[in-house]
């Protein structure tokens, strides 16, 4: 059965330097596009991603964000439009820029058929890494996901935040210069994300480049440098986190509760407190800069709410100003 | 064996891949460490057909025409016929059942392909391991074939090679088939096809059992050949005939993996 | 089936008579898969009555003018439906078990309604066994048209064949029970139904096997069905050995309800 050294590299990856363009951005997309028959599920968007940040694409389902992500992670050639991962082309360079890809898909796809430990070592092997080299990443991967004493266990008993841990720093097994993170904490308990977060943080202190998608607001803006905000397959704004709140929304805002069929007729009646409202199924948000000021003149005009909430404006604002419906479906 | 495998692939118009098929190999190997009993048990399904057929059935049927007239004791005869369908029946398994519940359940491949390694890895590699756990049987019956004296010349070795080739050509073309399957349920129409296969291709009596019209229907499956090839060779009469056997089996094969590769390209990384 | 109706005073079903809507449940999904089990029940035991009956009992009348004083494919046919019955139990007692305890867990959804264990595993058995008789009848009534089951007392092999599947249900349900992956089940196959299978009298008489071996055979169901079909399919039934058939297909079929109750309580009731 062959040889046991190691199998010869890709071509590509033995002389980088033919492919690789001056271009210093790490991921560069013009007019990227991808179609599934009728439905375009990427409508043409561009954004730059540079070493050593945190990009975020923030939408809801549907948006084209794992579509994005695919292309980028060399697994869905695009439709049309321009895509460099590393200065190289994904169509031709596909296993040449995957080699320096970590790839955290949505669904955890680990190899129930092995144990914790086996799991890394297989997927370091996929890589062409030799496997005294495999065998140590292992062993310090495991103690980065604090998995160290579930090493020789099996996949399926562990929790979704381990199983998540896990998929991590299998994912980290090559030293990625970029990872690719399809909404990394969804459907884990708040500790798991918590800590999940911690890990994320300290990959890019050292200087991994984080590509994420996510549909939740709290976590773009822990993990984010910058991202876009992504509806219907295009790319509605882009900014950090701070400057998409500062341009799309206000300061504050004020949430009021009324009885639910009547929050279109109060609406308005407070028109004139705020610089936008949004009539939501089950309450009012007032943007405002002075939220408690809004709140003392609707009780003034004799109004009493079934409750009232001053809080800072988030992204959930910014998103439901750009798109007009709400983030979390 | 995946060295082989790949450079058979090369020339071929599959996708492309990184050369890295052994690690999938090895990822199998490891998987199979886990449930080996199960990997060894698979030796003795040919064994109790050798013992039940060939010495219970054998003493009520006695001598048969091996062809060109050569007489040889039932267990002589339907040795390699057995032979032949286990290597039939294993890659066919591995290349269905298996495969597609790493498609479609385990979506073991959806990991696999954010590494460097492409749809044709996959197809190479998963061939590969099949070839390998072939081996094993083949290596394994022979030898208990050879302990009971049902083996008859020494050109027997290269049944060997002769099973592995059976082996290959059901693989790709099993593995080519499951790319196109929906459900489980799908798999009914491959035991449909097996069954008679492993039961009408003069594996258990001799071609001439049949009437005239009904041969050309038998000699037209990949089983006849594949049966043909290694009772040739186990009872040592070689001639050129038996390079038609080959060459329909090694076209099989081909075919069967440019499909598999071709298919996994468009269900994977569409 | 009006048992699901029945309640106590208080109006809580009465405990163990709510069977049937486990059954129904059954019946209701079966609709979705029966194509495969025509394949299983009903076409590949024609295939081996076919290929082995018609095919090599060519060869085997010609050299001993039949077997037992009947041609050969009248004495495996009777032989084939009792282990066709067999096969059925097994593939309907193992993996929809485990399966319902592990992956689709229909089981804890009838566990949640007002159903016992001994509901389940009933109403579970009653569609085997209508599924055991279903392929007995559909191979019982082709073997008749075609000749080789002689004797008008073969009707009485139809609930025969389907005790001795129900003989094998009753103990794999229990084994299913207690399986932790499918792995055990390959094992199950390997080394209990293809033994069985090859060596219970089906397709040669035991007599044909070594001396020491034939004891172990009588130990197997299916030697006592394939001794039972047969000798009803002959005409030759006599009352002594009816009996000891039946009993010892019974004692099987009752001790490994019991033990299949027990096995899922143990395993659901924690």
């Amino acid at each position: 059965m062959g040889p046991q050294k190691p199998d010869e590299p890709p071509g590509e990856q033995r002389l980088p330097s033919i492919a690789v363009t001056s271009d210093p951005a790490l991921i560069y997309a013009r007019g990227l596009t991808k179609r599934f028959g009728e439905l375009t599920a990427v409508d043409g968007i561009d954004f730059t991603v540079e070493r050593g940040e945190a990009f975020g694409f923030l939408g809801p389902n549907g948006a084209g964000k794992t579509s994005a992500m695919r292309m980028i992670g060399c697994v869905s050639p695009p439709t049309a439009g321009e895509l460099r991962v590393l200065g190289m082309d994904p169509t031709t360079h596909g296993p040449a820029i995957r080699a320096r890809l970590g790839v955290v898909p949505q669904r955890d796809t680990l190899d129930e058929e092995l144990t914790v430990r086996e799991n890394l070592i297989v997927y370091g092997r996929y890589f062409g890494l030799p496997r005294a080299i495999v065998r140590e990443r292992a062993a310090e991967l495991l103690g980065f996901a604090q998995l160290a004493d579930r090493a020789d266990s099996k996949v399926e008993p562990l929790s979704g935040g381990m199983k998540r841990r896990l998929t991590i720093a299998r994912g980290l097994i090559n030293e990625p210069e970029i990872l690719l993170l399809d909404e990394p904490t969804t459907g884990l308990d708040p500790q798991a994300r918590h800590l999940l977060w911690d890990r994320l943080f300290r990959l890019k202190q050292s200087g991994v480049t984080l590509v994420l998608t996510t549909h939740y607001m709290d976590e773009a803006e822990q993990l984010c440098d910058r991202l876009v905000v992504m509806d219907k397959g295009q790319i509605v704004a882009h900014g950090s986190p701070r400057e998409l709140i500062e341009q799309y929304s206000t300061r504050e805002v004020l949430e009021l509760r009324f009885p639910p069929e009547e929050h279109a007729r109060y609406a308005e009646k407070l028109a004139d407190l705020a610089a936008q409202i949004e009539v939501l199924q089950d309450r009012l948000l007032l943007y405002t800069n002075d939220g408690d000021d809004g709140a003392a003149t609707v009780h003034a005009r004799g109004l009493a709410p079934l409750s009232v909430l001053v809080r800072r404006s988030t992204l959930e604002d910014v998103f439901l100003h750009l798109t007009g419906r709400s983030l979390v479906d | 064996m995946t060295t082989v495998v790949r450079a058979v692939a090369r020339v071929l118009p599959v996708p492309a891949g990184a050369g890295l098929a052994r690690a999938l190999v090895e990822r199998n190997m490891l998987a199979f460490r886990h449930g080996w009993i199960v990997l060894i048990s698979g030796i003795f399904e040919p064994v109790f057909y050798l013992f039940s057929l060939g010495v219970g059935l054998g003493g009520l049927i006695g001598v048969i025409d091996a062809g060109d007239g050569r007489l040889v004791e039932y267990p002589v005869f339907v040795a390699p016929a057995l032979m032949a369908a286990a290597a039939m029946n294993g890659a066919i398994y591995d290349a269905t059942f298996n495969i597609f519940f790493k498609l479609k359940y385990a979506k073991l491949y959806d990991s696999v392909l954010a590494t460097p390694l492409g749809t044709r890895d996959v197809a190479v590699g998963e061939i590969s391991w099949a070839l390998l756990r072939g081996l094993l049987y083949s290596v394994a019956f022979l030898l208990v074939a050879a302990a009971t004296g049902v083996v008859t010349s020494w050109w027997a070795v290269l049944t060997i090679p002769a099973a592995t080739l059976i082996g290959f050509a059901f693989a790709a073309v099993g593995m080519a088939a499951t790319t196109f399957m929906r459900s489980w349920q799908d798999f009914d129409y491959v035991q449909l096809a097996i069954m008679p296969m492993f039961l009408f291709s003069a594996t258990f009596y001799p071609l001439s059992t049949y009437p005239e019209q009904w041969q050309w229907v038998v000699q037209a499956t990949p089983l006849y050949h594949g049966v043909a090839l290694v009772r040739d060779l186990m009872l040592g009469q070689l001639g050129f005939g038996l390079l038609g056997h080959v060459a329909y089996l090694a076209v099989m094969g081909l075919l069967g993996t440019v499909v598999a590769a071709r298919r996994l390209q468009h269900l994977l990384l569409p | 089936m009006a048992a699901s109706t029945e309640l106590t005073a208080a109006g809580i079903p009465v405990p163990g008579r709510l069977w049937d809507r486990a059954f129904g449940y059954w019946l209701a999904s079966y609709r979705r898969v029966w194509r495969g089990s025509v394949f299983e029940g009903f076409v590949q035991p024609l295939f081996f009555l076919a290929a082995l009956g018609f095919g090599l009992g060519a060869l085997v009348d010609a050299r001993q003018g039949g077997v037992d004083g009947v041609s050969y494919v009248q004495f495996i046919a009777p032989g084939i439906l009792a282990a066709q019955a067999m096969q059925t139990a097994f593939g309907e007692a193992t993996y929809p078990v485990l399966g319902s305890i592990k992956w689709q867990r229909q089981y804890h959804a009838m566990l949640a309604a007002p159903l016992q264990i001994s509901d389940i595993v009933l109403g579970h058995l009653v569609f085997v066994l209508l599924r055991v008789t279903i392929t007995t009848v559909a191979f019982l009534a082709v073997s008749w048209l075609l000749g080789t089951i002689p004797s008008p007392w073969a009707v009485l092999a139809l609930p025969v064949a389907v005790l001795c599947g129900m003989a094998y249900a009753t103990p794999i349900f229990a084994f299913a029970a207690r399986q932790d992956d499918a792995n055990g089940f390959a094992l199950l196959f390997r080394f209990g139904f293809m033994p069985m299978f090859l060596f219970s009298g089906t397709f040669f008489p035991v007599d044909q096997l070594p001396g020491w071996l034939q004891p172990l055979t009588w130990l197997t169901p299916l030697w006592h069905g394939v001794e039972l079909c047969r000798a009803l399919s002959m005409g030759t039934p006599t009352l002594g050995a009816t009996t000891l058939h039946v009993g010892y297909l019974l004692a099987w079929m009752v001790g490994g309800y019991f033990l299949a109750v027990r096995s899922l309580r143990r395993r659901l009731v924690v």
